[in-house]
């Protein structure tokens, strides 16, 4: 291993740009001209738009136009993703206009766009803005929204209804379960949160009268998906006459996956006024429209035999869509959620039915994780709850039912196909590091100072690095998610990469610049990665389900494939020798069996210098792209635990002790890794103990509007995290690599949670709804089964 | 924001003129509550007169054996005081748990005692140590001075210029911060003092407000167990997202317990 080869922790090339402010966001972007829109939107969660009068408006100070719904000539924003229900009818799809025509459908719906000189002027005129509303009830609750009698989303949607969907084998289930042993049965709510990238969500509008040319700058993981869905779906332009550019972006999460409206507003406006328009959230509107995560209600049983093996797993969820579809929004509590129900067990039989349903909050789609925390903290919940109610060990229970390490390939009842793993290794490296078995005299300490501590364990795995265009076609995609990766190979040597995936806190200008760098043999700052510009980057999907590495990165590794033969053969007629005798090692051809050598510097400046050169087999130049398709998802997976202490006098809890052991696959940059785990579990944390988006059941009026009521994470909130990999390499891609970007937030939630009841078990506590507040810790404790003894 | 007015007066007596004349003036000291609601365009005055540029409304001194605050001073500085931390170290410690470095370093004390906000930290300090606060016009008890929520006794055009503390033989503050904010759910400032024990409570109740309960079970016995003890019932007290009037009253034990355990 060289100091900045594959598996050297490399710090980040990018962080002196982000470390001293030098980074270029879509806010710090200004073109000539420019003007600025300010969005009006819905005070209402339901109601019918009666009448809007713009006319003050349109004579404010600075005021260029102002549009609603009935100015609005294009398209609508589409879903990528169409699910089937149980009785093969196709999903609800509601019309999803940028701006609304007749009704609003939550707090924050555009109504109006106003765009002006300046921002202030913009915001001042929409204030002119005379709409008459007809206020109607509205449907908040993600588990009344399918009761009947309800206040309708879209008439459409019977009950408010986008699919009924189901997977796996009811009948075997059903079987399994009329001869089990022992049922555990649990209701669960995995509940909304609110992603908050730092970074507020911005977009500015460009058109180029001279070339008939557009081109939207925005804070996008995916500017090729945007440039499709907006090009061909709303807007209808062209993709030769479409440019999107996503520059520094900071933070995603998820949120920055989907097309918005906004994206397309600014976009459209500047071709019908001539002008750039540029578009910037406030934090309160990022609470109100940025897409939020999770939101399921789930009843969930397990079936066992007198031994704990798991027999047979039955799951009903409800999944919130909100008052639209998020761009991927239904295939999150489907193909990423129930087909991760089995775990890392052997349980043979499956069945998971989900109703999607419409309510009058914003949309709800892909947050690091995506369906997989969901379904980790359901079955990890369900094990503990298991393990208790079985009078067995948690940790021999899991090991019971583990996939053994020799029965990869291992083919779940639930779809999915896991090439490697070893839960074993990484349930016995967490034991270890966490002092497992030491935990009880902790316990006693601690209740010596009047503490209740608790220790919790989760084994999950989830499946990312998304993944076989040709699975999730047959599964309701409605794009191919392969990647892209372009190597040009510049004449003195150095080299650009150009990938179609983006960074956006991950590093990839980093990690993928070492893996360049390792395997041409050229120093790391030879290397640039370049990402995020549809001009340059040939095509694109993205960066989202940790999918980066795994399927970006091996992208680029045939890419350089390509480069690597086609630079045999150059040096093959320098070094006059026979291609197949050429070998490439370090940044050096050489021929086997002679002392003759060139270094990839001299073969690349004769592609580009071709004197001597094989011109009649050959074409000058040395650049080269690569689509990779993998053949599966990858499987990371592993084991977290948690020990908490809680103060009974606050109801406070106190993550004393985390521990990670997470097999991802091959590690590029153990120190990115580490910092990927790291965020992942603070999110974790942020949902088992901090976060929850709250609406008024009533008005629908977001009560967590803010970071004043809304608690993110901060750093006194965490522990120092115990972090390692123990990895088995993926079997499928030419890296190895499984993907790291969501484990800390799927695997962590269930440990925290567990550690919480495992604290209050003494007391007969058996369940805790996420967040663990204090209040819910403190009442939990006043209304147990049995009282604290006294001290 | 709307546009407004500015204003930056170098003297007290100019504040008077400049809020009597203009038709919605307000003064803003650090900004901190102040912007973000003209930001929300929650309030839209004609003008702002800012306090920063008086040289009298700043800094901390000793006098007659307490100490006085100039309205102006940051709760940076009174946490760094050393004449705050020798006289009412209280005081230090809780100005040094008021929001983050970025608040501590902008806002003021009088702009956190005018504006009474029901969870703010200052004004059980204010209460809990008996304290006397100055106006342009007029001194105010604290007794007299905090009405309700974001109520108080100042008058239009009437600003608070300091705060004078007198000295405590022990005090202590606790508080259980709000997880997302910061502010208080309940915060508890308990003082012994040569005219008996005064316990005032942050937090629980539309303003801060002193607790007869915990000053006679403390004025019997000036210990932690003594105020473990004393149980309140929850009428009256707040409710809201993160916190129901039930746990508040049992913080406020548990809070008081805690400020008297660290009183020094
Ligand atoms: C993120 C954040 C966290 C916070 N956390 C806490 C916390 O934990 N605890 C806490 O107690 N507070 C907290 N605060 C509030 C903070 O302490 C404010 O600084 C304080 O409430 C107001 O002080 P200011 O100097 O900023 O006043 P400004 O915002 O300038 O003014 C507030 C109000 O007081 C009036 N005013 C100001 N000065 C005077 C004066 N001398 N006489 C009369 N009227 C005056 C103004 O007209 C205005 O109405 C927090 C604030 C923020 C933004």
């Amino acid at each position: 291993m060289t100091a900045t080869g594959i598996g050297a922790s490399v710090k980040r090339k990018e962080d002196f740009r982000f470390l001293t402010g030098r980074g270029t966001y879509t806010d710090d972007i200004n073109r000539p001209g420019q003007s600025h829109a300010y969005i009006l939107r819905s005070p209402h969660a339901h109601a019918e738009i009666v009448k809007i009068d713009t006319a003050a408006a349109q004579s404010s100070p600075g005021v260029i136009a102002v549009f609603t719904g009935a100015d609005y000539d294009k398209g609508g924003l589409p879903a990528g993703w169409q699910i089937h229900s149980k009785d093969g009818s196709p999903m609800v799809e509601p019309p999803h206009f940028p701006l609304c025509k007749d009704r609003v459908r939550h707090v924050g719906d555009q109504v109006a766009l106003v765009i002006a000189e300046t921002y202030a002027e913009a915001k001042d005129a929409a204030e002119k803005i005379d709409v008459t509303y007809k206020e109607l009830p509205a449907i908040i609750s993600t588990a009344d929204a399918d009761k009947p009698g309800k206040p309708q989303v879209w008439a459409d949607a019977k009950n408010n209804v986008c699919y009924d969907w189901h997977l796996g084998d009811k009948a075997a289930t059903e079987a399994a379960f009329a001869k089990a042993h022992h049922v555990t049965k649990i209701d669960l709510v995995n509940q909304r949160l609110v992603p908050n990238a730092m970074e507020p969500r911005a977009a500015v509008g460009d058109y180029d009268r001279a070339t008939g040319e557009y081109t939207l700058y925005t804070t996008s993981q995916n500017p090729h998906v945007i440039r499709l869905l907006m090009g061909a779906f709303v807007l209808q332009i062209p993709e030769h006459k479409l440019r999107v550019v996503a520059p520094d972006v900071g933070g995603g999460f998820g949120s920055k996956i989907f097309h918005y409206a906004e994206e397309a507003l600014v976009t459209w406006a500047a071709g019908k006024l001539h002008r750039p328009i540029k578009w910037t959230a406030e934090r309160s509107e990022s609470f109100l429209t940025d897409a939020q995560g999770r939101d399921h209600v789930s009843h969930a049983e397990l079936a066992m035999d007198k031994d704990g093996k798991f027999l047979a797993l039955r799951v009903s969820t409800i999944a919130n869509m909100g008052a639209y579809l998020s761009t991927f929004a239904p295939c999150v509590p489907t193909y990423l959620y129930a087909t991760l129900l089995a775990g890392v067990y052997t349980t043979p039989a499956i069945y998971a039915e989900v109703k999607a349903v419409f309510t009058n909050t914003v949309v709800v789609d892909a947050y690091r994780g995506a369906g997989r925390p969901e379904a980790t903290y359901l079955l990890e919940r369900l094990v503990d709850k298991a393990a208790r109610e079985m009078k067995m060990d948690r940790v021999e229970i899991r090991r019971k039912n583990f996939i053994s390490r020799e029965a990869f390939p291992y083919q779940t009842p639930v779809a999915l196909q896991y090439d490697s793993g070893d839960y074993d290794a990484t349930l016995d490296g967490a034991l270890k590091a966490s002092d497992w078995a030491g935990f009880e005299s902790r316990r006693a300490e601690a209740r010596k100072r009047g503490k209740l501590r608790g220790i919790g364990i989760s084994t999950y795995i989830e499946a990312c690095g998304i993944a076989p265009s040709a699975v999730v076609g047959s599964l309701g995609a409605r794009a191919g998610l392969y990647e892209c990766g372009s190597i040009r190979v510049h004449p003195t040597g150095s080299v650009t990469v150009f990938t179609g995936t983006h960074s956006h806190g991950q590093g990839h200008e980093t990690t993928f610049a070492q893996l360049v760098s390792d395997t041409l043999g050229i120093s790391i700052d030879s290397v640039e990665v370049s990402h995020g510009d549809t001009n340059k980057i040939p095509f694109g999907m993205g960066t989202y389900g940790s999918r980066s590495l795994a399927v970006g990165g091996s992208a680029i590794v045939k890419a350089m494939d390509k480069i690597i033969a086609k630079a045999k053969r150059i040096a093959a007629h320098l070094m006059e020798a026979s291609v197949a005798d050429v070998e490439f090692k370090n940044g050096t051809f050489t021929v086997a069996g002679t002392d003759k050598s060139v270094p990839f510097g001299t073969v690349a400046l004769t592609a580009y210098v071709p004197h001597n050169y094989p011109i009649t087999e050959l074409e000058p130049g040395l650049e080269e792209t690569a689509f990779y398709d993998p053949l599966n998802f990858t499987y990371p997976g592993g084991c977290h635990i948690c020990e908490v202490e809680l103060d009974p006098d606050t109801g406070v809890t106190k993550i004393v002790n985390f521990t990670a052991v997470d097999d991802v696959g091959r590690v590029i940059n153990p120190m990115i890794v580490e910092g990927q785990v790291h965020g992942g579990v603070a999110q974790g944390i942020g949902q088992a103990l901090l976060e929850s988006c709250v609406y008024d059941e009533q008005s629908g009026q977001l009560l967590t509007g803010s970071l004043m009521d809304y608690c993110m994470p901060r750093a006194d909130d965490l522990p120092n995290f115990k972090v390692a990999t123990q990895s088995t390499m993926c079997t499928h891609n030419p890296i190895g690599a499984k993907g790291v970007g969501e484990v800390g937030a799927i695997g962590s939630p269930p440990a925290i949670i567990n550690a919480v009841i495992d604290a209050l078990s003494p007391l007969g506590v058996q369940d805790i709804s996420m967040p663990a507040t204090p209040l819910k810790v403190w009442q939990a404790i006043q209304s147990a089964p049995a009282k604290m003894a006294a001290e | 924001m709307h546009d407004f007015g500015y204003h930056r007066p170098a003297s007290v007596a100019d504040v008077a003129g400049l809020l009597a004349s203009k038709g919605e003036a307000k003064v803003v000291a650090g900004g901190m509550t102040l912007i973000p609601t003209l930001k929300q365009r929650l309030a839209s005055p004609s003008d702002l007169v800012d306090l920063a540029g008086i040289a009298e409304l700043k800094g901390v001194k000793a006098e007659g054996g307490g100490i006085t605050i100039g309205a102006m001073t940051t709760h940076a500085e009174v946490h760094r005081s050393a004449e705050v931390q020798k006289t009412i170290p209280a005081l230090a410690q809780l100005a040094g748990g008021i929001g983050d470095p970025q608040v501590r370093n902008r806002g003021t004390i009088g702009g956190s005692v005018a504006n009474s906000d029901p969870a703010a930290d200052y004004p059980a300090a204010v209460l809990g140590l008996g304290a006397t606060i100055r106006t342009n016009k007029r001194e105010i008890k604290a007794d007299d001075f905090f009405k309700g929520m974001f109520e108080t006794a100042l008058q239009d055009g009437e600003i608070i210029t300091a705060i004078h503390f007198p000295k405590p033989e022990k005090a202590g503050y606790s508080k259980f911060p709000n997880p997302a904010s910061r502010y208080a759910i309940v915060g508890v400032f308990v003082a012994r003092t040569a005219g008996g024990v005064r316990a005032a409570v942050t937090g629980a109740g539309p303003c801060a407000f002193r607790s007869k309960e915990l000053e006679s079970a403390l004025g019997g016995s000036f210990t932690p167990e003594a105020a473990k003890a004393v149980k309140l019932g929850a009428d009256g007290f707040n409710t809201d997202l993160h916190a129901t009037a039930a746990y508040r009253a049992h913080l406020i034990s548990v809070m008081a317990a805690r400020a008297v355990a660290a009183a020094s």
